[in-house]
């Protein structure tokens, strides 16, 4: 059967999701992934949107869901890359997807699970913005 | 529906084709004051796929009625030339000239091919008639392909008018100066989110200090932006509410609880430098 | 020139088809990325709907020109049991089958002319439209 690939990257797990997923596929993800949470005791789960080109009421569904199952268990949720075109549309359906974190990206979705998960990689983000603003100056 | 029943000029078109288009060139070709425009041989490959079309169209008997069926392939065509001649400089007249020019040589085989004075008369009437709606819906065409031009050019001159900025490394602001209708504001925002993209910037600022008044539609598409922002995982603040803004939005009921909001560009730069872990000391 | 196409929704692939089928006819009709995504979106849930709550059906996809503008019609049809209140249904949070109860409404607010029709025990039928 056609699944969604679960990438472990230390204590987090990466999602990128780059099909048009039928419905089953995405409540196959779903499960998929809060089997691969408890397995794995990962603390944060990176889902990376920014492949899709609509997001509807029942991907938002899926991806709340996933959000808050993975809390349950004690694991943060951070959906990157969602592209403007599908934000605009999706705030017009209706949905806000609230209690659902964000980030432009799969590197600032990192980050920001750092930050929640309280590891001691804080100062890796610090450093990383030092770095950047150098390279601006 | 008789008289188009007996009308010579469906038969005449398919027998006398290629005369017809020979003489029709030779009358466009003497009429063309824009030789650099188009080629001979361009003009004469769009007289002679018309000519096929037109005689094509005719022989379902109809012509009067233009917008049927039977007529669609004349119309798309005659749409398309307009379009080209428009984008390549023609004025309207001499877009136009390209359908009245046959006027003269179906008029002349007209006269040839019929002797009866009132059957001659009611054919020559019928086939002005069936040229000028030709023409007008060259002449209609060619105006919307016109305000086309025009439409884009807004679209791009209202992009123009309101710069996404960047002011840091992480932060951009968007200054709206002037009135703000629901137009404006949609395309505005999608370029505002197609920048925060582009640059990976988290924190955009919508400053509205230029701007007089909001109504209903704009605030609402205010905070779109800023949800759609937030989704796709930056934070908008919006400065420079001025009092009259301030009452129309408590007014109209509309919530702003969750959105940012600071009084000047300044303390909404400040904000977002803090929320990016960067802070000003002064020395 | 107008395209019709006709597609049959039985399946959760077959819905995905339609959102690819309306993508290729949005951009012919000269979409904008925005709008392709408000109509396709649009599509999507109502196929949905016409799968789960209406047992499968079709769906006709046609391009408009009307005046000078250009745009996209599209015509769910199924035979399933039919909507009792449809006003309710429409009510965004209203669902009779654990979903968010945002499809219909949602979809309402992504086209800009929209139809539904519904007999109880016959079928529904939703048409939306949506200008260039
Ligand atoms: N084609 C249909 N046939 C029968 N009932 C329908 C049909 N479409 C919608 N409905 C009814 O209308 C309700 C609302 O539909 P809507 O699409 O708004 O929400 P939903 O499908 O329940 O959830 P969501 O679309 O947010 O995942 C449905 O729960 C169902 O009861
Ligand atoms: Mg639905």
């Amino acid at each position: 059967m056609e699944r969604i690939p679960i990438l472990q990257m230390g204590e987090f797990l990466l999602v990128t999701i780059q099909v048009d997923m039928h419905d089953r596929l995405a409540m196959t993800l779903q499960d998929d992934l809060t089997n691969r949470i408890s397995q794995t005791n990962a603390n944060g789960v990176l889902i990376d949107i920014s492949a899709l080109e609509i997001v509807d009421s029942f991907i938002g569904r899926i991806l709340g869901n996933i959000a808050k199952m993975s809390r349950v268990m004690d694991a943060e949720t951070v959906v990157v890359g969602m592209q403007p075109a599908v934000a605009i549309t999706l705030v017009e359906l209706g949905l806000s997807l609230t209690g659902i974190r964000t980030a432009l990206n799969v590197e600032k979705g990192m980050a920001l699970l750092r930050a929640t998960v309280g590891e001691p990689a804080t100062e890796a983000i610090a450093t990383e913005w030092d770095e950047e603003d150098d390279a601006e100056d | 529906m008789d008289m188009t029943h007996s009308s010579k000029i469906p038969e005449i078109l398919k027998i006398h084709e290629a005369d017809l288009l020979s003489e029709w060139n030779q009358e466009l070709i003497a009429t063309n004051t824009r030789k650099g425009l188009i080629k001979e041989a361009e003009l004469q490959e769009e007289c002679r796929e018309f000519l096929k079309l037109l005689r094509i169209a005719a022989q379902s008997g109809n012509l009067s009625n233009i917008q049927a069926l039977e007529w669609r392939e004349v119309r798309e065509m005659l749409s398309s030339i307009s379009r080209s001649r428009s984008q390549k400089g023609f004025t309207p007249t001499e877009t136009a000239t390209f359908i009245f020019s046959f006027k003269r040589p179906l008029f002349d085989r007209l006269r040839q091919q019929l002797h009866d004075s009132a059957e001659l008369g009611e054919e020559v009437w019928q086939a002005t008639d069936l040229l000028d709606r030709l023409g007008l819906l060259v002449i209609e065409a060619y105006q919307k392909s016109r305000e086309e031009v025009i439409l884009r050019q807004q679209e791009e001159m209202m992009e123009l008018s309101t710069p996404v900025v960047k002011l840091w490394d992480g932060i951009l602001a968007l200054p709206i100066i002037g009135t703000l209708d629901s137009a404006r504001t949609q395309v505005v925002m999608e370029s505002l989110l197609q920048k925060i993209v582009e640059t990976g910037s988290e924190v955009a600022i919508i400053d509205i200090t230029g701007v007089p008044t909001v109504d209903t539609l704009t605030a609402q598409h205010l905070l779109k932006t800023v949800t759609a922002a937030r989704l796709m995982g930056a934070d908008c603040i919006i400065s420079g509410i001025r009092p009259q803004i301030a009452q129309t939005i408590v007014y109209l009921g509309i919530d702003l609880t969750d959105v940012t909001t600071k009084a000047t560009l300044a303390d909404a730069f400040l904000m977002a430098l803090k929320r990016r872990g960067t802070t000003i000391a002064r020395k | 020139m107008q395209k019709i196409e006709e597609m049959k929704i039985q399946s959760s692939a077959d819905v995905v088809l339609v959102r690819q089928a309306v993508r290729q006819f949005a951009i012919e009709v000269g979409f904008g990325l925005v709008d392709q995504t408000k109509i396709v979106t649009a599509a999507s849930e109502l196929a949905r709907n016409t799968l789960d709550y209406g047992g499968g059906g079709t769906v006709k996809l046609e391009t408009l020109q009307e005046g000078g503008r250009r745009g996209l019609k599209l015509t769910f049809d199924d035979q399933g049991p039919g909507i009792p209140d449809v006003d309710m249904a429409l009510k965004d949070g209203f669902t009779t089958g654990g979903g968010l109860g945002m499809g219909l409404g949602g979809a309402k607010r992504l086209a800009n002319e929209f139809e539904i029709e519904s007999v109880v025990g016959e079928g529904t039928r939703v048409i939306v439209v949506r200008w260039k």
